[in-house]
């Protein structure tokens, strides 16, 4: 009878062998696929039961702080935001219903104190309950809220359909002071799903964090792109001299100055400080698809912005076909250089990458990487992460950057921005106006900015939606030169 | 060195366990539990000492290994009861001592396992009577549409675990009888290998008997244990793979006609193969459950007393009766699901270890079954070791989904009184099998005086 015993004895070790077979199935090879599944309630609930880390603005104002709800043995923590919609972009919220959005999403891991193994088992020694890190942002509250009111204010002025953004970025450290959204929304109120549902369902889109979201034609503001691209690659010079009428064929097709003005034979100072339209379209087709796509490239177009958002709130910028694909060849060089395009690339830009593009000529023509993270402290105070400016490309050399820098600072004292003022200090500006529909009249008016035009401390783009019969400098200028002052005063 | 000397150094493992584990769950939850909880674990310890110190004086040959075995599995157990309900860990203690209590008595009482052969038909009897008592108005209660347990008065005693060692020793003496004219009289009609009516009759009276358990106590997990342990049986007596596929075909097609007709059985089918079905029948949630906690283990698992298990706060149900019966989200984790709380805090290492222990118990228990030197006890540990092997498999296989899930204890890990107390007398009866069988048969110093 021994040998049946034997053989019993190694079916019986098979079926051990499928027992641990299947754990490690679940517990390893679908793991990630049952804690994805939507009846899983356990990795909700645990978030549930650490305490997030709060978000202050680099001026001190508290933007996300979580409080306890029932004081048992394990307390469940509910998100608040204190300053309502000022910050619901770009902070974003944290709800059990309805997920996260915006930083409380990148930054989640910080906010909830995710830490090597290493480190969490000193905590368990010490009896520390798992706390999140506090995260300090860059931006600045004051001027957040400066740059929301003056969009609003722009949007009553104008009688556009109430939409627009505002971005200012240190141009030194890339550090983002300013993202403002506008129309916005309170992030306290999608704790709710069905106000939640109701927000997303809305036509003026509040949710959508406009400077990383929306991609727009960017009009003139995209001179500077083309005259960067023009300077740095040696084929032109300030001084160039091309002819400025109008019309002229570009891609075969005529192109008007804006109002058909006529311009003679003019420099390309001239040109950017006046908007000449067939100027740069010119340009762009002697310099080529190739050059404008690699110039456009180091500005940071064709790729997601590096500035840590979520991956699927942020869009790329750059030529655009009729099917919302990115292109880097077929576009009309001409077109796209004075941010229009074609049905074989249509030239649309973020906010905020136009607001790298102002940032970049400011910081001697170095693109510095954007961030939303001044610092991150551990529950202790001491400090996890700082932030430490990290140079994202070199695009055009630093005389290039000056020479930039002195025509666009031309456009703000005898150009097309005239008018404007940051306190009293020179700033370099572009506008632009970009046409939607010709027939309603509808614009998208633009303005790029950096102050103060010697020593920049802030670039800034501003932007507003549909706007009828409006002009970048009249209807976004202000809103950038309001914001500019607001950081540079405080 | 002397069997008994291994088996006291065998007990190191264990001790470290207990110990280990309880001041890793005690450093994690100190906030929740009182210092005096730590002693429960030292209450532990003793038992196992004085089991020991018994065998030693009792039963000097026995195996060395299959208690030292037997009691890591407990102390894994009594660890994770420490963590569910330190409560709960201060009753599973008292449990061993009382299952320790019974364990001296039925060697002391038993001292020639032999007898039992005598008793088998009165013992079979019994073992039917079990069965059928939760079924018994009056003391029978039914739980999740299962008929499991007995309530006398304060005790809930689920008969199917006592039952099962009376089916064993009755296979183990019918089957050392009848191998012979099983294996030898046997025709062979149409290709097949067909024993005689006359001895294969009572066996079928063992499927019958599965099958009546299903119909009437609907309990596909002990039935599945009962089946298999005897077609185990079967197969050690006669040699003949194909009484074993004959029985196998038997039961499938009676649980398989029972799937279609009792409701419950066929819900618990329907579940195993669905469980995220979107409008499945009811009672899907505890292998939801099960399988989301472990895959929170991953390979080490997040730590003893690191998972989620009490709901917090707001995520509570309104609860009547005590944790861990209510407001755990994993259902019964000191019970049926305890399994997929090792695997959630100890990953699959520490599942992989447990089953490896009892991969070990079933190579002393089979090793005590080749070395026993008459057919009974050869029968008598076979059966013991498969039953308890496959008790392990049938629960901890509906905890992983390998087949449905049912409400079988985990040997000696689980929570609950019938099952460590049957499982101690279980492991008394191998201990004295594997006492005779390795008993040296020329005494080295004694001049030939075999102590009894």
């Amino acid at each position: 009878m021994n040998r049946p015993v034997v053989r019993l004895y190694a079916f019986l070790l098979l079926l051990f062998g499928l027992l641990v077979w299947k754990t490690s199935q679940w517990a390893v090879f679908d793991a990630e696929a049952l804690q994805d599944n939507p009846k899983n309630r356990r990795p909700l609930i645990l978030s549930q039961t650490i305490e997030r880390g709060t978000i202050k603005t680099a001026d001190g104002v508290t933007v996300a702080e979580s409080s306890p709800v029932n004081a048992g043995n394990t307390p469940i923590y509910v998100r608040h935001y204190p300053q309502g919609s000022l910050f619901g972009h770009p902070v974003g919220y944290s709800f059990v219903e309805v997920g996260q959005s915006g930083i409380e999403r990148a930054e989640n891991d910080e906010l909830t104190g995710e830490r090597n193994e290493f480190s969490s088992i000193i905590d368990q020694l010490r009896d520390v309950p798992q706390a999140g890190d506090d995260v300090t942002l860059t931006i600045d509250a004051q001027a957040q809220q400066v740059a929301t009111q003056a969009l609003e204010q722009a949007q009553s002025v104008a009688g556009a359909n109430g939409a627009g953004a505002v971005v200012a970025i240190e141009p030194s450290t890339g550090a983002v002071k300013v993202m403002a959204s506008v129309p916005g929304y309170d992030p306290n109120a999608v704790e709710n799903s069905g106000t939640f549902q109701q927000l997303n369902a809305e036509p003026d889109a509040p949710l959508v964090n406009r400077p990383t979201q929306s991609a727009y034609p960017p009009g003139s503001t995209m001179k500077v792109v083309t005259a960067a691209a023009a300077l740095d690659s040696g084929e032109f010079t300030p001084d160039s001299v091309l002819s400025g009428r109008s019309p002229q064929l570009i891609g075969g097709v005529p192109l008007f100055n804006a109002g058909n003005e006529q311009f003679g034979d003019i420099d390309m100072t001239t040109a950017l400080t006046n908007s000449v339209n067939t100027y740069f379209a010119q340009v762009g087709e002697r310099l080529g698809t190739d050059t404008m796509v690699e110039y456009m490239r180091r500005f940071g177009f064709y790729s997601d912005p590096e500035v840590g958002l979520p991956g699927d709130e942020m869009r790329a910028s750059g030529p655009q076909s009729s099917s919302g694909k990115l292109v880097t060849q077929g576009f009309d060089p001409g077109r796209v250089a004075i941010g229009q395009g074609g049905a074989e690339g249509q030239d649309l830009t973020t906010p905020l990458q136009m607001a790298e593009v102002a940032a970049t000529v400011a910081n001697d023509g170095v693109l510095m990487r954007p961030t939303f993270i001044q610092e991150i402290t551990d529950p202790d105070g001491r400090t996890v992460e700082k932030l430490d400016p990290q140079e994202q490309s070199t695009v055009m050399s630093e005389q290039t950057a000056a020479e930039l820098t002195e025509m666009m600072t031309n456009v703000t004292q005898e150009g097309t921005a005239t008018g404007l003022t940051v306190g009293g200090t020179s700033f370099a500006g572009k506008t632009g106006t970009a046409e939607i529909d010709p027939e309603t009249g509808e614009n998208q008016p633009w303005f790029i900015a950096f102050a103060p035009a010697d020593n920049p401390q802030v670039a800034v783009a501003t932007t507003v939606e549909r706007c009828t019969g409006c002009f970048g400098a009249e209807v976004a200028g202000p809103v950038a030169t309001q914001v500019m002052e607001s950081l540079l005063g405080g | 060195m002397s069997p008994r000397n291994r088996e006291l150094l065998a007990l190191i493992p264990v001790a470290i366990l207990v110990t280990g584990g309880f001041t890793a769950v005690f450093i994690v939850e100190s906030s929740q539990i009182g210092d005096l909880s730590l002693i429960y674990g030292g209450y532990f310890l003793a038992i196992c000492v004085g089991v020991h110190l018994f065998i030693r004086a009792r039963l000097p040959y026995a195996d060395p290994y299959l208690f030292p075995l037997c009691g890591l599995l407990a102390a894994i157990g009594l660890v994770m009861l420490f963590r569910i309900e330190d409560g709960l860990a201060l009753k599973q203690a008292s449990i061993f001592v009382a299952g320790a209590g019974l364990l001296v008595v039925t060697i002391l009482f038993v001292r020639d396992y032999q007898v039992l052969e005598r008793y088998r038909y009165l013992i079979a009897t019994v073992g039917i009577l079990l069965l059928l008592a939760p079924r018994l108005p009056g003391i029978g209660s039914q739980i999740n549409g299962a008929y499991l347990a007995i309530d006398l008065g304060p005790l809930s005693f689920q008969p199917a675990e006592v039952a099962k060692l009376c089916i064993v020793v009755f296979l183990a003496s019918y089957l050392r009888e009848k191998r012979e004219l099983l294996s030898v009289a046997a025709r062979r009609v149409a290709g097949l290998t067909v024993p005689p009516l006359k001895h294969f009759g009572p066996l079928l009276v063992v499927w019958g008997a599965s099958m009546l358990m299903l119909v009437y106590i609907r309990d596909l997990g002990s039935s599945l244990m009962f089946f298999a342990a005897f077609l185990a049986l079967l197969y050690v007596a006669t040699s003949r793979l194909s009484y074993v596929l004959l029985g196998a075909a038997l039961f499938f097609v009676g649980a398989w006609i029972m799937a279609s007709a009792v409701p419950h059985v066929q819900d618990r089918v329907d579940i195993w193969l669905h469980p995220f079905a979107a409008h499945g029948p009811e009672g899907a949630g505890q292998i939801q459950q099960s399988l989301f906690a472990q895959a929170d283990g991953g390979l080490f698992g997040q730590g003893l007393a690191e998972s989620l298990l009490k709901l917090p706060g707001p995520f509570a149900p309104h609860c009547v009766q005590p944790f861990p019966d209510c407001g755990s989200i994993l259902p019964a984790p000191h019970t049926d699901e305890i399994y997929a709380l090792i695997v959630s805090e100890l990953g699959v290492f520490g599942g992989a270890a447990l089953v490896l222990i009892y991969a070990l118990i079933g190579a002393r228990g089979f090793k005590t079954a080749v070395m026993a030197s008459d057919g009974f006890s050869k029968l008598l540990a076979a059966g013991l070791t498969a039953v308890f092997a496959f008790q392990a498999f049938v629960i901890v296989g509906g905890v992983v989904k390998l087949i449905p899930l049912t409400g079988v204890t985990l040997p000696f890990v689980s929570f609950g009184g019938s099952s460590v107390i049957s499982n101690m007398v279980l492991l008394a009866l191998l201990l004295m099998v594997s006492n005779d069988a390795r008993r040296p048969v020329a005494p080295r110093d004694q001049g030939g005086v075999v102590p009894a």
